[in-house]
């Protein structure tokens, strides 16, 4: 397979490893080292897209990150698609499969030229608004297409089968960049003995030096990158860090590398290696050596494939060694665009001539470039591209003296490739990122970072100094002042001598006047990616948009992906000319993470799948499972919900749970309750300021339940504390609250009463806690329990004990959350299967009953006790709750929630009140949130009475119940409401007591 | 994602390990049930929201479980300061 | 010992009772420079109490042996080590079945305000060592974990694998996880599958 544009010799790619790829259904070859996008070139594809608005042809233009053309989708499968993948960034593989992502219906033909015409008059700057919002119908009618023509890829249908990961770094020196001045820094850094790591986006280290011809220390460049990296690589520490774009710069010097670990291998990552890393660095000091881009300079028809970055083509020929054309014409405004002519001469090709924009200019260039015999043409401008397909010729024309206008006559020449160099751009983006406004200097012609305003150094072309001995002495004494300043003894590196030519004087020139004014002159691009023109950004100034962030917002000029690499300044520039004021004036945009795309797999890491979240399990999960339980998830825990036998629905299940624990006996695994272990002499004190009710008399064996408030009075959490000595408790909260009520505590302790001797600990793990409930609950302990005297008036409700149950020491909690007679079993966890187990073995002959979260839920309704969180919602306090039985109004210590308690609002009359709620018709079970109204016939909106906040259907009633917040529903019991439902239906129901069960307690004190 | 350090500790730890409690130098009252209606109400809910210099109480969660506070800057996110419980800031608005 | 202000309670079972540790169904595993098991059903009695307090400093290196390490150190005997945890809580870890009779200890040494909780069931010892193990530790936690920042004989506290750990290097390429019962099954899971690309195996 030829490569025509490929050059016999050269370049850094490996001619004895020849590689197969895919591009829009064609098979190509290349070599490894290999770019796709130089391996794109070498086989002369020139046509890599359609513009996103208007379906423009569209070709390769630059050698890296700043590429807005050739963003292609990846992948040879479904389910290794990538999207937006920079060709120019993607390093060839043997059977690489590329797509075109824009281009519909088809890259090749010119349907969509026809489209886009037709669609481009529809889209003028500001399209968003003009043409999607109104009318307002009209957006979902062009989605379609648009989105379809315009896209910058696809996500896969198909689940991805490659692994991402994260790697959490530190370092002393984080050197972002591996060019000239990075990898100098990187050598000062190092040689202190500082940890020091050294990111660069690229397949290789080296930046410009790769495709340099420069001398140093009278060695090629590329031996001097070798060698620095052959002493980098052999620290260990230093951690060199290839393929890895540093995408974010966060607080506190905190930054993200996204690595390409695989990417460049093959389609898939080989087994047991993620495809791509995210390293999470914590930096002590930061180096950007993030270098320069080239800028364009914009001309009509200036995104005709065959116009490319003038750097650009330097790279790829003596990187890639291809040659991207045969006929060069050199457009420039600065000296150094002159090396990619004398290049493109000794790769043997024909140079037509270099168009300089300076008139008066006289130096070492213009005398090498006579001396070379190419044709130099002082004080013009190619103010337009000639070609249907790619570049068939150059429109020169001589310009006036700043560049704004067209001189003379035109001319042109025959060429199928224009360069051009407006100088270069800074890379701003990861020192903007931390809220550093970028500032303009007009000896660099760009914007170079601004106040530095974290653990920061600069250095190199991101500060605007683009003569190679400056970067590397520069690199060298920043990256030794970083290690200093991270605590190393550090003295800069020294650097080798470059032989190079002074440069002269660049001008500053951003747009390339036209015969005929911008509006009406062919199309000159600005943002290649966003298909933004110079023209666009003279009418979005003219409709009145003043504002740089205002003029990106309406033209949509640096969005997305592209942020601005390659347009930023010189729309800004354009903006600024059409505003009559100076670019420092017009300001820029602010950059913002991340630099480049980064992959949703990337980002994700391994938070997904089967990790994505902690699972907490009881001692007894392995049963639940085993024995078909559904689970519920409470907080991060996995509770058995219910447990189905076979063909039983779940609400067959809960009235199997619910009628055999009140009929006989059931089981629930209630380990997740949180438990706080609470010492000290003033532990008593302590919780009575906390709780609302009184804790002064509770005997050690005594058991209480207690509500806990905000101190604006509210119900946020409840639990049975059982008094275990004099000077130690053992506080349950809830399954959810069990971390947020410690921390509470503790708040309350370091805060307010560290004078309180009290220690506070957490023990829900070490506890597993198996509630057995129901009229057989003592008759069952009783076969495993003959330490405990069991008799009713010795062990009573509210009691704990401590004994042997199944053969293991355990603390027997006599409550009950199910209003039966009921035993709470605490044994140490790691026998907390063997006792569960044990009592099934005995609890067989009563039908022991395994319940779940629901009966539980339903049990404890028929009772009216209340779920904080389900019944409460911050909003209610225990008068709300009918709760002012655990409220200790006359305690010494003004307790917490009791102030808040006493506020006007909460006692006023006409607050939302818990109460029960009957349906009239006992099958219909309300929604929980259903809204309750006096009269369902009123007009909208209704006055509302509260909502239902519990709602079951109970099978020991047969009948549905419910409670709910209602409106001075303490006074209301009897009363008949109505619940109009979002189907239309309405359901009456009476206010109760919350009690429907056993109002007298009878059940759990037998 | 702050890197904040533990005054307990006395280390630099990641955001992640702490959870923030609001503004620091709130005192309860000491006798609530003495307080109007506006004194508690301003206890409760009024907080400073200040462009600057902002003092803060955090709790280092997953690590020692201690309480204390930051002074922070609120616009460039810079924290100044940490300082245990019962200490005053060094760092204020009027420094 | 018990008395009316406090409850001790020997938590052991006298009969041939079959104890699970937390992480009972999972066995060792061994891979490239990585290995990871569980050190089971170790003795963990959480100790509170102030420093400023010499009864204390010295009950506590009577009972155990150890003197009480400050800010994110550990002292360790053959039996046992003791971590800090908070400038008021210590962690000690230590043989199996031992932690009643050490509790008893440290009551009978101790005075004044202190607290000694029994946690052994709540949470368990993981065992990560070899060349590789840092590199599992760093895609587990944001801590640094690099020998300058975390020597032998360091602990910390800190987030781990989405939930929370208590980590100490015990050697080189020795490091020991204390983790919660209930989380302990997942963050073996997270363990596992960050020691994929170590080949981190049963058979390997």
């Amino acid at each position: 397979m030829t490569q025509p544009n490929r050059l016999n010799s050269g370049g850094r790619i490996d001619r004895d490893q020849p590689m197969q790829f895919e591009f829009n259904g064609r098979r190509y070859s290349g070599f490894q080292g290999d770019t796709l996008a130089s391996a794109m070139l070498a086989n002369g594809v020139d046509l890599v897209g359609r513009s996103f608005k208007y379906g423009r042809r569209r070709g390769i233009v630059a050698a890296g990150a700043e590429e807005p053309n050739a963003i292609l989708q990846l992948g040879a499968t479904e389910a290794t698609q990538v999207p937006n993948v920079r060709a120019t960034q993607q390093e060839l593989f043997d059977g690489l499969v590329a797509q075109p992502t824009s281009g519909w219906p088809s890259l090749n033909t010119d349907a969509l030229g026809m489209v886009g015409k037709v669609f481009g008059s529809l889209l003028p700057p500001g399209f968003y608004y003009k043409t999607f919002m109104f009318p307002r119908f009209g957006w979902k009618l062009y989605e379609k297409y648009i989105r379809k023509a315009a896209g910058f890829g696809r996500s896969p249908r198909a689940e991805d089968v490659d692994q991402y990961d994260h790697l959490n770094q530190h370092a002393d020196v984080l050197i972002v960049g591996a060019g000239a001045a990075g990898l100098a820094a990187a050598l000062s850094a190092a040689r202190s003995g500082a940890r020091v790591i050294l990111a660069d986006e690229q397949s290789e280290m080296g930046g410009s030096l790769l495709h340099s011809r420069d001398l140093m220390g009278g060695k090629p460049a590329t031996q001097w990158v070798a060698d620095t990296l052959a002493e980098l690589a052999g620290r260990d520490n230093v951690l060199l860090l290839p393929r890895s774009t540093v995408n974010g710069y966060h607080d506190h010097n905190f930054l993200t590398i996204h690595e390409r670990r695989t990417d460049h291998i093959a389609d898939r990552a080989p087994e047991g290696m993620s495809r791509q890393r995210l390293h999470r660095v914590r930096a002590r000091w930061v180096v950007l050596a993030t270098g320069a881009h080239e800028r364009p300079l914009v001309f009509a028809n200036n995104d005709l494939p065959g116009c490319m970055l003038a750097s650009a083509v330097s790279t790829y020929l003596n990187r890639y060694a291809v040659a991207p054309g045969n006929k060069l014409v050199l457009m420039t405004a600065n000296d150094y665009a002159y090396r990619t002519a004398f290049d493109w001469q000794d790769a043997g090709r024909d140079v037509v001539a270099i168009v300089d924009s300076r008139a008066d200019v006289s130096g070492h260039y213009q005398e090498e470039a006579k001396r070379r015999g190419i044709a130099v043409l002082l004080g013009h401008g190619v103010i337009e591209a000639r070609g249907s397909k790619k570049v068939t010729g150059a429109v020169v024309a001589s310009l006036n003296a700043d560049g704004s206008a067209v001189a003379g006559a035109s001319r042109t020449l025959s060429c199928d490739l224009i360069a051009s160099s407006g100088g270069w751009s800074p890379v701003v983006h990861l020192s903007a990122h931390t809220g550093s406004r970028p500032v303009w200097n007009d000896d660099v012609l760009g914007f170079v970072p601004g106040e530095t305003l974290q653990q920061m150094k600069t250095a190199g072309a991101v500060k605007g100094s683009y003569d190679l001995v400056a970067c590397l002495r520069d690199g060298a004494e920043q990256g030794a002042e970083a290690a200093k300043l991270a605590g190393f003894d550090a003295t800069p590196a020294t650097t080798p001598e470059v032989d190079s030519w002074p440069e002269a004087k660049a001008m500053a020139l951003y747009s390339i006047p036209h015969t005929q004014p911008n509006s009406r002159a062919p199309k000159q691009f600005v943002d290649l990616q966003n298909d933004v023109t110079a023209a666009a950004i003279e009418l979005a100034t003219r409709e009145g948009f003043e504002s740089i962030e205002h003029v990106k917002r309406y033209t949509a000029m640096g969005f997305g992906t592209d942020q601005g690499k390659l347009g930023n300044i010189n729309g800004m520039a354009i903006a600024a000319k059409s505003l009559g004021q100076s670019i420092p004036d017009t300001g820029t945009t602010i950059f913002r993470p991340n630099y480049t795309p980064v992959t949703f797999g990337a980002v994700v890491g391994r938070h997904c799948g089967e990790l994505f979240e902690p699972e907490r399990y009881t001692a007894m999960h392995d049963w639940h499972v085993q024995h078909g339980a559904e689970f519920e998830n409470v907080g991060q825990w996995k509770r058995p919900w219910y447990y189905p036998k076979a063909g039983e629905t779940m609400q067959q299940a809960l009235d199997r749970e619910c009628l055999a624990t009140r009929e006989s006996i059931g089981i629930l695994d209630a380990s997740t309750l949180g438990k706080i272990d609470i010492q000290g002499k003033d532990a008593r004190e302590f919780i009575g300021r906390i709780y609302t009710n009184a804790w002064a008399k509770l005997a050690v064996g005594k058991c209480r339940y207690g509500l806990m408030c905000h101190e604006d009075g509210m119900v946020f959490d409840d639990g049975v504390t059982s008094c275990l000595g004099e000077n130690h408790f053992l506080m349950t909260t809830t399954t959810g609250g069990a971390a947020g009520v410690l921390e509470w505590l503790e708040l309350y302790h370091q805060t307010e009463w560290p004078e309180l001797e009290v220690f506070m600990n957490t023990v829900t793990d070490h506890w597993a806690t198996m509630t057995i409930a129901g009229p057989n609950a003592r008759k069952l302990l009783a076969e495993l329990c003959d330490d405990i005297d069991l008799d009713k008036d010795s062990f009573k409700f509210m009691d704990w004990r401590q004994g042997t149950v199944a053969g293991v020491p355990a603390r027997v909690f006599r409550i009950s959350f199910t209003g039966e007679l009921s035993y709470e079993i605490n044994v140490q966890a790691n026998y907390g299967l063997h006792v569960w187990e044990k009592l099934f073995e005995h609890g067989e002959k009563y039908n022991l009953t395994p319940y779940g979260t629901e009966s539980m839920h339903i049990l404890r309704a028929e009772k009216g006790f209340i779920i904080a969180g389900q019944d409460t919602d911050g909003s209610v306090h225990p008068y709300d709750l009918n709760h002012g039985w655990a409220v200790k109004e006359d305690k010494p210590f003004s307790f917490i929630g009791k102030r808040g308690m006493k506020r006007e609002d909460c006692v006023r009359e006409g607050r939302k009140q818990l109460v029960g709620l009957k349906t009239k018709d006992p099958k219909v079970v309300l929604p929980e949130g259903a809204q309750a109204v006096d009269d369902p016939k009123q007009p909208l909106p209704m006055a509302m009475l509260g909502h239902v906040t519990s709602s079951y259907y109970s099978a020991n009633l047969g009948r549905s119940i419910a409670m709910g917040l209602i409106k001075d529903g303490l006074n209301r019991n009897g009363d008949t409401i109505y619940y109009p439902l979002s189907n239309g239906q309405v359901v009456e129901a009476e206010i109760c007591s919350t009690i429907f069960l056993d109002p007298k307690g009878d059940r759990q004190n037998v | 994602m702050f890197y904040i350090h533990c005054p307990y500790c006395d280390e630099h730890r990641e955001e992640e390990e702490f959870h923030a409690k609001g503004q620091a130098h709130i005192a309860r009252p000491l006798d609530p049930d003495a307080c109007t209606d506006e004194e508690w109400g301003n206890f409760l809910y009024f907080r400073a929201n200040p462009r600057g210099i902002h003092h803060e109480l955090w709790v280092h969660a997953a690590g020692c479980r201690k309480f204390f506070n930051i002074t922070r800057d609120t616009q460039t996110y810079a924290i100044l300061e940490t300082y245990r419980l019962g200490e005053q800031p060094s760092v204020t608005s009027q420094s | 010992m018990s008395d009316t202000f406090t409850a001790v309670m020997d938590q052991l079972p006298t009969a041939d009772v079959l104890a699970r540790s937390p992480l009972y169904q999972h066995s060792a595993l061994r891979g490239d420079g990585l290995q990871l098991q569980e050190n089971a059903l170790a003795t963990q009695l959480v100790i509170r109490g102030n420093t400023d307090d010499a009864s204390f400093v010295q009950g506590v290196a009577k009972a155990t042996g150890l003197a009480l390490p400050g800010n994110l150190q550990s002292e360790a005997n053959n039996d046992w080590r003791l971590r800090w945890i908070a400038p008021d809580e210590w962690l000690l870890t230590g043989p199996a079945n031992a932690a009643f009779t050490m509790e008893t200890a440290l009551r009978e040494n101790l005075s004044g305000h202190y607290a000694v909780i029994n946690v052994s069931g709540g949470q368990t010892l993981v065992r990560l060592s070899g060349a590789n193990a840092r590199a599992v530790l760093m895609k587990s936690c944001p801590y640094d974990v690099h020998d300058r920042n975390f020597p032998a004989g360091k602990v910390v506290s800190t987030v781990f694998a989405k939930s929370q750990a208590i980590i100490s290097r015990l050697g080189d390429d020795e490091w020991e996880l204390v983790v919660r019962r209930s989380f302990a099954d997942y963050i073996w899971r997270w363990l596992v599958d960050a020691g994929q690309e170590f080949g981190l195996s049963e058979h390997a």
